[in-house]
């Protein structure tokens, strides 16, 4: 087991500005199967690949409600998404007993960030090890927000997290100009494919692996079944597959977590190396 | 022998009640009546807003104790809100209500408060605090545009809290309510539309001049507060009552 | 014994918690259907606070409640069955069946049983089976299911004429959708007549299995 001297525990720097704990969090974040979210003007969509742990059990939930007007899906520790949901269901929910109506996606995300954020400041917690791809929408529009273990949150206009998710963020950075002014069918579309791009040749999307959810306006938070992801599979079976993902791809993370510059001088160890020698 | 709380007399030292020493006591203290007290606020919608009117003053009894006391409070861009009872209870409701302006306007996100929210709120506030027998004893009125669509709206001190297209509390739900409706319900005869700006505010002007001549606690300084999609204004007043037709009443002299 | 003198000191005010805010509900159930009606006049006194305030409460696309009573307990009674619900859902994943929610409604009312909620409430949905249900309340929950019923400042009024009309009515001859709005109509027409707190207008919810169906019948404005 590769360790090094600064990541005992979270409240613990490296000298060269690092929390190692914070960023082994990241590193959970890209062990999960992953999850696209995107926007338009009037909705926002998540498209999440769902994963059966072994061949007995059924598919695992991805897409969590937490409101009519907000839902996430996650990449990480499921049970650590499971907390979130339940905070941020109850902060919907008192929101809407005291002033009757919805609480901005904006609001919600300060929250859930000011809760995340203390348990990377105080040693006998550890952060969060789940990254999450809220999609909501308000009187300000659809919104996609992704956060991290770090507690960093940010307004997104697309975003990809989870393992291979770099194939998608590709594809969602070349095409990111058409999203704004297309349907929803094209919005969900340019998501399944986004989707498809991190999987390897010899798997595809089904209806069993793919989760998709959308919200907007005049559409409450919904989840769609079986028969209704079927259908929006249907649209773009057939397409010709994106050249396969170059190996090494796979392992390089997310644009989250902080990188020292080419020219840093020899540091700790880096985390990534920490969690493959394992 | 115990001492009846009931009947503390000011001045009488000797049976000054020995407040707040166990729950039993608590439990019938809570007889509360409101000392400061304003009059009728009246309310009404127009096709693109909605004005509200109240008088300033604040009565001690009987006595026009404070004639300059505004309680029309512009909340932000596109609520106002106005209060009729307890001045004190309005005065802590405006600085909680002030307080959760600023926050918002220090979040700086762009979001603020619509007024259905501030009804909603002042309810559960209101609603809470009959709950804990202590009430504030006060009736809101909030008016503002919510959605693009003119909102008015009362809470009372328990927390009854509805919503209508013409609100009055006080002695003007029953001297200026009828008219207010009547004004709405003629101009929908005539013309199958809403009240202008204008009428509104006429209507309003008719409505607390009739109120001055028959509520004791009325007084003839007044404010009428407007809130439509782009303006919230709130004008000083003053009424010019004519007392003639007083020498027709039996028994004037 | 002493015997206080009253010297006409500033005499405390007791604040009275509870306002009387009238209104009038009238539930039917069928084989199929429930139709749930409440009158819209909101009022304290003699005073009409407001005349277009229904006292239905949809909670689910299966179940309607309504309240009479002191409206800033159903107010604040219906936020909190409504966020419990939609916790349920979370929770569970579907909708609260309406026998779940009726004793719900009864724990939470019962819960205030020394500072009630001054509610009358009257729950109407489709169960498992999609046969109509109701259930009628006291203010402290004492729940009962019945066939049809009514409550609110009119409930003594109302109730003896339904007994009339369906007290008799067997499994044989159940009662037609037709045949309960009319009941509803007529029995809101008589109440509107005698009594002052029920008035301006009806409001209806028929629940049936594809849908909830509602509409509105003038009643006296005086």
């Amino acid at each position: 087991m590769f360790r090094n001297q600064y990541d005992s525990d979270v409240t613990v720097w490296s000298p060269q500005g690092r929390l190692h704990q914070v960023e082994y969090a990241m590193e959970a974040v890209k062990l999960g199967s992953a999850v696209v979210a995107l926007k338009n003007k009037t909705h926002a969509a998540i498209v999440a690949l769902k994963r059966a742990p072994n061949e007995l059990s059924a598919y695992q939930k991805k897409i969590i409600p937490v409101d009519d007007h907000i839902g996430f899906s996650f990449s990480g520790l499921l049970a650590d998404a499971r907390i979130l949901s339940k905070y941020m269901r109850s902060e919907c929910s008192s929101h809407k007993f005291a002033h009757g109506e919805d609480l901005p996606v904006n609001r919600l995300m300060t929250k859930v960030g000011n809760r995340m954020q203390l348990c990377t400041q105080r040693y006998d917690k550890r952060p969060y090890g789940v990254g999450l791809l809220v999609a909501g929408y308000d009187d300000n529009g659809p919104h996609i927000y992704q956060t991290c273990p770090s507690a960093n949150y940010t307004d997104c206009k697309a975003m990809a997290i989870g393992s291979r998710s770099q194939s998608a963020r590709t594809y969602l950075e070349r095409n990111l100009e058409a999203f704004k002014e297309t349907t929803l069918e094209e919005l969900l579309k340019h998501g399944m494919r986004a989707l498809r791009d991190t999987l390897p040749n010899d798997v595809n999307l089904t209806s069993k692996n793919v989760s998709i959810a959308v919200v907007g306006k005049g559409q409450l938070f919904e989840i769609f079944n079986e028969e209704k992801t079927q259908a929006h599979l249907l649209l773009i079976e057939g397409e010709e597959r994106r050249a396969p993902v170059p190996s090494s791809d796979s392992a390089s993370s997310g644009s989250q977590p902080p990188q020292d510059g080419p020219g840093a001088p020899p540091s700790d160890a880096v985390p990534a190396v920490a969690m493959e020698t394992e | 022998m115990e001492m009846k709380q009931h009947n503390w007399i000011p001045g009488n030292f000797k049976s000054v009640p020995d407040i707040g020493r166990s729950a039993q006591n608590d439990s019938v203290q809570h007889g509360w009546t409101p000392i400061t007290t304003t009059t009728s606020v009246l309310g009404v919608v127009f096709d693109n807003g909605v004005a509200l009117a109240a008088d300033t003053l604040t009565s001690y009894g009987s006595m026009a104790c404070f004639q300059n006391n505004p309680r029309i409070l512009t909340v932000n861009k596109n609520i106002i809100v106005a209060a009729s009872g307890e001045y004190s209870d309005f005065q802590f409701i405006r600085d909680a209500v002030e307080e959760k302006v600023r926050t918002e306007i220090s979040l700086n996100d762009g979001i603020s408060m619509k007024p259905k929210a501030l009804y909603t709120w002042l309810s559960r506030v209101l609603y809470n605090r009959r709950t804990k027998m202590k009430p504030l004893w006060s009736t809101f009125l909030v008016a503002g545009i919510q959605n693009d669509e003119p909102f008015l709206g009362q809470i009372d001190k328990l927390g009854t809290a509805f919503v209508d297209e013409q609100i009055a509390c006080g002695y003007g739900a029953y001297l200026a309510l009828p008219l207010l409706r009547k004004g709405i319900e003629e101009k929908r005869e005539k013309s199958n539309s809403k009240l202008t700006k204008e009428e509104a505010v006429d209507l309003l002007k008719k409505c607390m001049e009739v109120l001055y001549y028959r509520d004791a606690r009325s007084h003839d300084k007044y404010q009428i507060g407007v809130v439509t999609k782009d303006s919230v204004e709130v004008l000083d007043l003053a009424l010019k009552p004519t007392w003639e037709v007083a020498k027709l009443v039996q028994g004037y002299e | 014994m002493d015997t206080v003198i009253d010297r006409g000191a500033p005499k405390a005010r007791n604040f009275e918690p509870y306002a009387s805010n009238g209104g009038s509900i009238v539930a039917i159930s069928g084989k199929d259907f429930v139709i749930v009606a409440s009158d819209t006049r909101l009022s304290e006194g003699y005073m009409i606070y407001t005349r277009k305030q229904s006292k239905l409460f949809q909670l689910s696309d299966k179940s309607v409640l309504g309240c009479t009573g002191c409206w800033c307990d159903t107010l604040s009674l219906t936020n909190i069955i409504q966020s419990q619900l939609k916790s349920y859902l979370h929770d569970h994943n579907t909708i609260m069946q309406p026998g779940s929610i009726a004793q719900l409604l009864s724990t939470l009312l019962y819960s205030r049983r020394f500072f009630p909620y001054y509610v009358y409430n009257v729950l109407a949905g489709l169960n498992e089976n999609g046969e109509g249900c109701l259930y009628s309340y006291d203010p402290v929950g004492h729940c009962e299911k019945v066939s049809y019923t009514a409550g609110g400042s009119s409930g003594v009024l109302m109730q003896p004429f339904l007994d009339s009309w369906l007290g008799k009515r067997t499994v044989d001859s159940p009662v037609s959708e037709e045949e309960a709005l009319n009941l509803v109509k007529d029995a809101f027409t008589a109440a509107g007549e005698r009594d002052i707190y029920t008035g301006d207008e009806v409001v209806y919810n028929i629940i049936k299995k594809d849908g909830i169906k509602s509409g509105v019948v003038q009643l006296r404005k005086d």
